[in-house]
């Protein structure tokens, strides 16, 4: 049995997760239109190669990668495309963002895939490539592009596969149901992927309020012969933080500023390793996700497979939402989601859950109060921070502070506000200020760089005006030592070199 | 339908202020009632109206502030500050004592500052202070305990309140007092020779420590503060007075016990030094905090002109908050080298 660490700080906020009836899963309707963005991963936008008007297949690609930051853009159905231009999207800024608009034919007529069964047979390298091809983006929130992840380059040797089943936010029970339902998809994913990244442990980490998932996962393991562990730990938000869930299982931190790979660690989420299974083995790439439809607002909450690009009006309709005067819908989950400001937005490759709570359920924040500095937050915080120090620093703008205070190791898991019997929203203070600070890091770059080269060229017109000087210097010797030599002064001579050209001229007419 | 945006998290725990204040004024309860029992109902009439004082002085200040006088006032902390500050004054002080204490308190304690949340000196242990150093014979005349005299009914109280010196014997030293002004007796002989130092702490003050430690252990049960500065404050005291026992001859600072469980030793350990806005703040940090005070409270106790030291040695160290928190910070998830 594999040692569980505790973590420090952490918080028991009420689960919820049985409204949306774990291990369910049924299939959301298909819309009549579908909006997928060009940027639904970290890092750079895919390129459109659809033009308005084209037809198009489900599983064809219709945005490719921008370089090794950018993953591609499939479509989950056949249609036709109608629009490629900025749209609402799901996003914590309420921006928009260029999406590829496909009206959908209800055909669902696909491509044909070619998968690789016999995947031990081919170099990691081509299978990260597959993987990438597919348009896999970590699946847990944060999206970032897993091919990326599974090349940490040969400086940093992988000896460690987790996969992160711990789903520690309230409510949310998309990876229960994957690994309920799609267990043995989940298990050969993770096979696949320690082959590629050359681990030669995996463990799949599961939070101990999930006992079916556990259960069937384990199953899934003896049935496959695999040599995985499955390691089950104490419900405790946020134990499913990728730096948290490595600290329960291994008692190891992954260096502040570093990433897991620095201790020999790949950690992915378990929709990420079915996707990577379905990718390799199915050769399909990654169209649809497993979402969470769950609060008291919705009449049929439960976990759906939609097509990625649904908008969230659609699939709130299908789950029955009997919306209130002031809706809160929430993108993610209770703790770390943010509230969505358009529903005609579309969902993407990072959304787990849609969360639609009544106003009693989840009442909108009381107004904050002073801090009193009790130290609940200090004691609730898993990076072990101070948050009273830097909510107090971060009202007062003074980043010297903040940066010794480590603001940049906060998760934003909300933990802090959480426990504040003050109701202060310290993670929107933190949030402000750490982009306070990398405005002003930005900042300060560009005038440090304005000022090397405004000094650059000080230097350079100094240098050129010392070396017209110094020609103009030898020029005038020069011509002295051969005034010198001559025996003719050299200014005398030019005068009258000036009047014989003026007697020729006055002559000549 | 619109849509309501907020950030996360877009749930809250169920902490409050007002609970907060609430747990730690019913966990001085049982300390007033036993105070109560053993020197009278000075004690409980002095913090009815250093209340009514308070909630007048909080509600003003705020109004011409600006802000909103009610939500101020129902946050309750300024009926901590004032109870916890009648506790500390002597049963039977005239009534102008209270009311000038409670104000400065509010006042100089606490909106001079910017209000709660804001003050660097524990605002009560600032209204004390201020009596201390300005009306030395007033606030040096403690009740004599139930057993040694006979405890004043209500009526008598409320008389003395407003017309002073019309009880006799409301005045005594307290064991603190008698132990300080000893020369040349040994210190089991100074014990014998009063009646008032009978018991671990003087007649009655044991158990009025031991019921405001009942009602710390409770707010520590409800996890209202951590052990951190209490426990450290005690262990340096008592660790101090083992020192300096000496054995029990006439030079003696007295005994472990003596220290723990006499004068307002409980009192501070849980309910002025775990003030969370004037203190430490992490938990090294409070370690630090509460050590420095209790060998504060020793030296002040036994070198010192004062016969207590608690609101000494508390505005000191909420002096050198800041500065313990500068040395103190937690390692952070990261940091630590992995081995």
């Amino acid at each position: 049995m594999r040692e569980i660490h505790d973590i420090h700080g952490g918080i028991h906020p009420p689960e919820r997760k049985t409204l949306s009836r774990p291990g369910e899963l049924r299939d959301a309707a298909l819309p009549a239109r579908l909006v997928l963005p060009l940027r639904q991963h970290l890092g750079v936008p895919a390129k459109a190669i659809v033009e308005v008007g084209d037809a198009v297949l489900g599983g064809q690609v219709l945005a490719q990668a921008q370089g090794v930051m950018s993953v591609p853009v499939h479509a989950p159905t056949s249609g036709t495309i109608s629009a490629i231009e900025s749209r609402p999207i799901a996003h914590a800024s309420g921006l928009e963002d260029t999406c590829i608009v496909l009206e959908t034919d209800g055909a669902d007529e696909s491509i044909r895939c070619e998968g690789i069964p016999e995947w031990q047979t081919i170099a990691p390298s081509l299978l990260v490539e597959r993987i990438r091809e597919a348009g896999i983006a970590g699946m847990g929130g944060a999206g970032f592009p897993t091919a990326v992840k599974l090349n940490p380059g040969a400086t940093k040797p992988i000896d460690t596969l987790m996969i992160n089943g711990t789903e520690c936010e309230p409510y949310i029970t998309a990876d229960d149901t994957l690994m309920q339902c799609q267990a043995d998809a989940l298990v050969e994913g993770a096979k696949i992927l320690a082959y590629v990244v050359g681990a030669e442990r995996v463990v799949i980490g599961i939070e101990d309020n999930k006992p079916a998932a556990i259960s069937r996962v384990t199953a899934a393991v003896q049935n496959a012969g695999a040599d995985i562990e499955v390691a089950s730990f104490p419900t405790k938000y946020p134990s499913g933080g990728e730096k948290q869930f490595i600290e329960i299982l291994t008692g190891q931190q992954v260096p502040s500023g570093g990433i897991p790979a620095d201790i020999g660690l790949v950690c992915v989420n378990p929709g990420t390793a079915v996707a990577a299974k379905e990718a390799i083995v199915d050769g399909k790439p990654l169209t649809h996700r497993i979402v969470t439809l769950t609060g008291e607002a919705l009449g049929k909450p439960g976990n759906v497979t939609a097509c990625i690009g649904t908008p969230i009006a659609h699939l709130l309709g299908d789950a029955s939402l009997s919306a209130e005067e002031r809706q809160r819908i929430i993108h993610g989950g209770p703790m770390m989601g943010f509230a969505v400001s358009d529903l005609d937005a579309p969902i993407t490759k990072i959304t787990n859950c849609l969360l639609a709570p009544t106003a009693r359920e989840l009442p909108p924040p009381a107004p904050a109060k002073p801090c009193i500095r009790c130290g609940h937050c200090a004691e609730a915080c898993p990076a072990s921070l101070l948050p009273q120090q830097l909510y107090w620093y971060a009202r007062a703008k003074d980043h010297e502070q903040l940066s010794e205070h480590r603001l940049l190791d906060c998760i934003e898991c909300g933990a802090c506000a959480y426990v504040c019997p003050s109701q202060i929203p310290l993670v929107q203070y933190y949030r402000a200020a750490k982009g306070q600070m990398r405005d002003s890091e930005q900042e300060k770059r560009r005038s440090d760089n304005s000022r090397e080269r405004f000094e650059a060229r000080q230097t350079r017109l100094e240098a050129e005006a010392l070396a017209k000087e110094a020609k103009r210097a030898a020029r005038k010797a020069a011509a002295q030592e051969k005034a010198a030599q001559d025996g003719v002064d050299p200014i005398q001579a030019a005068i009258e070199r000036a009047q014989a050209r003026k007697i020729e001229q006055g002559e000549t007419p | 339908m619109s849509l309501l945006r907020v950030t996360s998290p877009h749930v809250s725990g169920q902490h409050q202020v007002s609970a907060v204040m609430r747990d730690v004024l019913f966990a001085t309860l049982p300390g007033i009632i036993i105070l109560t029992w053993f020197f009278g109902p000075g004690t409980l009439i002095n913090i009815l109206l250093g209340a009514l004082v308070a909630l007048i002085t909080e509600y003003a200040v705020t109004a011409l502030r600006g802000q909103n006088p009610r939500i101020a006032v129902s946050d309750l902390s300024i009926l901590v500050t004032s109870t916890l500050l009648c506790i500390a004054l002597p049963p039977y002080a005239p009534w102008w004592l209270i009311v000038l204490g409670v104000v400065m308190a509010v006042l100089l304690g606490k909106h001079v500052f910017g209000g709660l949340g804001y003050n660097p000196f524990n605002p009560a242990m600032v209204g004390y202070v201020v009596l201390l150093i300005s009306f030395p014979v007033q606030m040096s005349s403690w009740a004599t305990p139930r057993g040694l005299a006979e405890v004043p009914g209500l009526l008598d109280t409320l008389r003395h309140l407003f017309l002073p010196d019309t009880i006799d014997g409301v005045t005594a030293a307290t064991p603190l007092d008698l132990l300080r002004q000893n020369t040349g007796l040994l210190f089991n002989d100074l014990i014998a020779s009063r009646p008032e130092l009978t018991g671990w702490g003087g007649v009655g003050w044991f158990e009025v420590n031991l019921a405001f430690l009942a009602g710390g252990a409770w707010l520590l049960y409800r996890r209202i503060f951590t052990w951190h500065a209490p426990l450290a404050m005690l262990a340096a005291l008592g660790l101090c007075a083992l020192i300096g026992y000496d054995g029990g001859s006439s030079e003696s600072g007295g005994s472990a016990l003596f220290h723990l469980f006499s004068g307002a030793t409980m009192f501070a350990a849980f309910f002025i030094i775990t003030d969370p806005v004037s203190s430490a703040v992490s938990n090294k940090g409070r370690l630090i905090f509460g050590a420095l005070i209790g060998l504060l409270i020793y030296l002040i106790r036994t070198l010192g002109n004062y016969p207590d030291a608690v609101a000494f040695a508390v505005l000191i160290l909420n002096f050198c908050a800041p500065f313990i928190d500068h040395y103190t910070q937690p390692a952070v998830y990261g940091t630590r080298s992995n081995d």
